[in-house]
């Protein structure tokens, strides 16, 4: 009976309709979680099985084969990657890191932080593929070589800086200013502040987004296309158009040709053995000490 | 620095002490040398941050010119008839881009529709219902999403995704929607499974991540005494996440979405791998092979001859680039509306 009486109060009718949403919504969040990693075991699964059966030894240290031809490897292409790779990440870094820790801590309500911020923003959403365009434009302006190496790596670099800016900027801003205040009131002088109490308490965010940013200029493809292009042969001369993994997958992804294809994949399975190994190591080092 | 100092430190000292002898009240306390070494470092380091910024703000003025220039013989042949043409030919050197436009837009606004309540639903779950010791783990999984190369994506939704996409939900679909008016020609089309539908939901894959990341991340700002006050109150888990956490990180919330339509806009090789690269519009249906701004960049750039093709081209660069241009400065427009209600810094 009372539990009747119970029944029929409205607050507890709403009570249970409260209670109902909760259960939904809350029912379909672990359906997103789980909708969000079968993709992930799907794609692994598909790329590891089919792209280890595409490797072996020659792989790794012989070059493109031409069309047609048996056997051959990826050896160019991986060298290329990685020095492209490199080169942009150490161009990239600094300036993203700098220009975050400019807009956080020296200037973060001024003309020029709102101007660079919205710029940032765009460039982060700017599509690689019209940075490549514009390294490519930019070369031709210059009469320089049509496509090289470098190109290659500055286009990728400037990919990396808005990334690193933005993740650089929205860690130091998480930093309690508290923290900032009591280094200062100790005498510490501006930069190292910066350098050993903000950047420090904002490291894991900052790395995580270099990474990200690592991550994706790896298998970034479209503006090596219009920049690196490709080379048939190993190649270590930067002024000169240079293979690049990712390139050389698309090229043979593409092709009729069956050894070009099993090639694709070998370099799809390196590519993202590669790429999710690095990010998972650089996640346990820089995991959180707590 | 450390073996400097205590090598001068009693030599100073000294000083000191015989000069407190001489005059012990008029001896000035010794200099400072940390802040002076401080001020240089200070403003050399001010000084870097600065041209940081400059080299940021360069680049974009950079793109916008460049592709002007570079553009310029299509812009001034065709002018803006050329964003409502839909003639593609090389050949007879007749350009118009509005066939890769809509598949640009299409493929971004399906991908989102998909992966803005999937994101949102994930960081609900890592920050509000997992399990502290599955937290890392699960958060590290979507990650990995983002970490695998748009390539692979677009070779795994060539050879595998699109035909079981085309199976299992193109012809029960077209099976089902048999003579409906609107929605039958939306899922017409021969069974290939490549088109504008199978690059929409693999971009909705790739930005999840992206999205999802920024949301837990600003979900994870919340202070915790804001949520305990509800919780405290009774409110439910959705309750606390809708009416404290939403509203108290919404601008970070609207960042993310922002970073992932940026992403699914520029997107690349995974749409020209399944988007079928036809530079044609037959249909509206979502299963139609199209083209959008990003793969006929990729598929044609290369071998595109100069003049007026490469022109075109560049030109349709130039609009992409509006557009991502247009999307941000509405979001950024939202952004400034939402922060004004917050009334609170975030």
């Amino acid at each position: 009976m009372t539990q009747q009486e119970l029944m029929q109060d409205p607050k507890y009718q709403k009570f249970m309709v409260r209670n109902r949403v909760n259960k939904v919504a809350l029912f379909l969040s672990i359906g997103a979680m789980v909708f969000g990693l079968i993709w992930l075991v799907w794609i692994l699964y598909e790329t590891l099985v089919l792209g280890f059966a595409g490797l072996s030894w020659a792989t790794l240290v012989q070059d493109t084969p031409n069309p047609g031809e048996e056997g051959g490897g990826l050896a160019n292409a991986i060298f290329g990657s990685l020095l492209m790779v490199s080169v942009a990440t150490f161009i990239g870094t600094p300036i993203g890191i700098m220009a975050g820790i400019y807009l956080a801590e020296y200037n973060p309500k001024g003309t020029l932080s709102v101007v660079t911020r919205f710029v940032n923003d765009i460039l982060l959403s700017a599509p690689s593929i019209v940075i490549g365009l514009f390294v490519y434009n930019m070369l031709l302006f210059a009469h320089f070589k049509a496509f090289s190496g470098w190109a290659g790596s500055i286009a990728l670099a400037l990919i990396v800086i808005p990334v690193v800016i933005r993740t650089t900027e929205n860690m130091l801003a998480l930093v309690p200013p508290g923290l900032r205040e009591a280094a200062y009131a100790l005498g510490t002088p501006k930069w190292k502040v910066i350098l050993s109490i903000t950047l420090r308490s904002a490291q894991a965010g900052v790395v995580t987004g270099i990474l990200l940013a690592v991550a994706r200029i790896s298998g970034e493809t479209a503006p090596l296309l219009l920049t690196a292009l490709s080379n048939q042969f190993w190649s270590t001369d930067m002024s000169s158009p240079m293979a690049s993994l990712p390139v050389t997958i698309f090229k043979f992804a593409m092709s009729p040709h069956e050894n070009w294809q099993q090639l694709a994949w070998a370099g799809v399975f390196l590519i993202t053995v590669a790429v999710l190994g690095l990010n998972i190591l650089a996640r346990t080092i820089t995991s959180p000490k707590s | 620095m450390s073996i400097s100092s205590t090598s001068t430190q009693p030599a100073s000292l000294d000083s000191v002490l015989m000069s407190n002898k001489k005059d012990r009240f008029m001896s000035p306390p010794p200099a400072p040398r940390a802040t002076r070494y401080g001020t240089f470092f200070d403003k050399a380091f001010g000084f870097l941050a600065f041209i940081s910024v400059c080299v940021t703000l360069t680049v974009l003025f950079g793109i916008l010119i460049s592709l002007i220039v570079g553009a310029w013989p299509a812009i001034n042949h065709f002018g803006l008839g050329f964003l409502t043409s839909m003639v593609w030919d090389p050949v007879k050197e007749e350009f118009g881009g509005l066939v890769m436009i809509y598949g640009t837009i299409a493929t971004s606004v399906i991908a989102l529709l998909v992966a803005v309540p999937v994101s949102f639903g994930i960081a609900i779950f890592l920050t509000e219902l997992s399990p502290a010791w599955l937290k890392r783990p699960l958060g590290t999984a979507i990650e990995l999403l983002a970490a695998i190369p748009s390539i692979v994506y677009g070779m795994w939704g060539l050879l595998v995704f699109s035909p079981i996409l085309a199976t299992y939900v193109q012809l029960p679909l077209q099976k089902l929607l048999k003579g409906v008016p609107l929605l039958g020609p939306l899922v017409s089309g021969p069974p290939v499974g490549i088109g504008i539908l199978s690059a929409g939901v693999i971009l909705a894959i790739m930005i999840i991540p992206f999205i999802s990341s920024v949301i837990r991340d600003v979900f994870e700002v919340t202070p915790p005494l804001l949520k305990e006050s509800a919780y405290g109150l009774g409110a439910t888990t959705w309750e606390v996440v809708s009416k404290v956490v939403l509203p108290y990180t919404k601008a970070g919330v609207v960042g993310g979405i922002m970073l992932g339509l940026g992403r699914a806009l520029g997107e690349t090789m995974a749409v020209t791998f399944v988007i079928g690269n036809i530079n044609q519009l037959t249909s509206i249906s979502l299963f139609s092979a199209a083209n959008s701004i990003t793969s006929v960049l990729a598929s044609e750039f290369a071998e595109a001859s100069e003049g007026l093709h490469k022109a075109s081209l560049i030109y349709l660069g130039l609009v992409l680039f509006f557009i991502t241009f247009v999307v941000l400065s509405l979001s950024k427009f939202m952004l400034a509306q939402l922060r004004k209600s917050e009334g609170t810094k975030s």
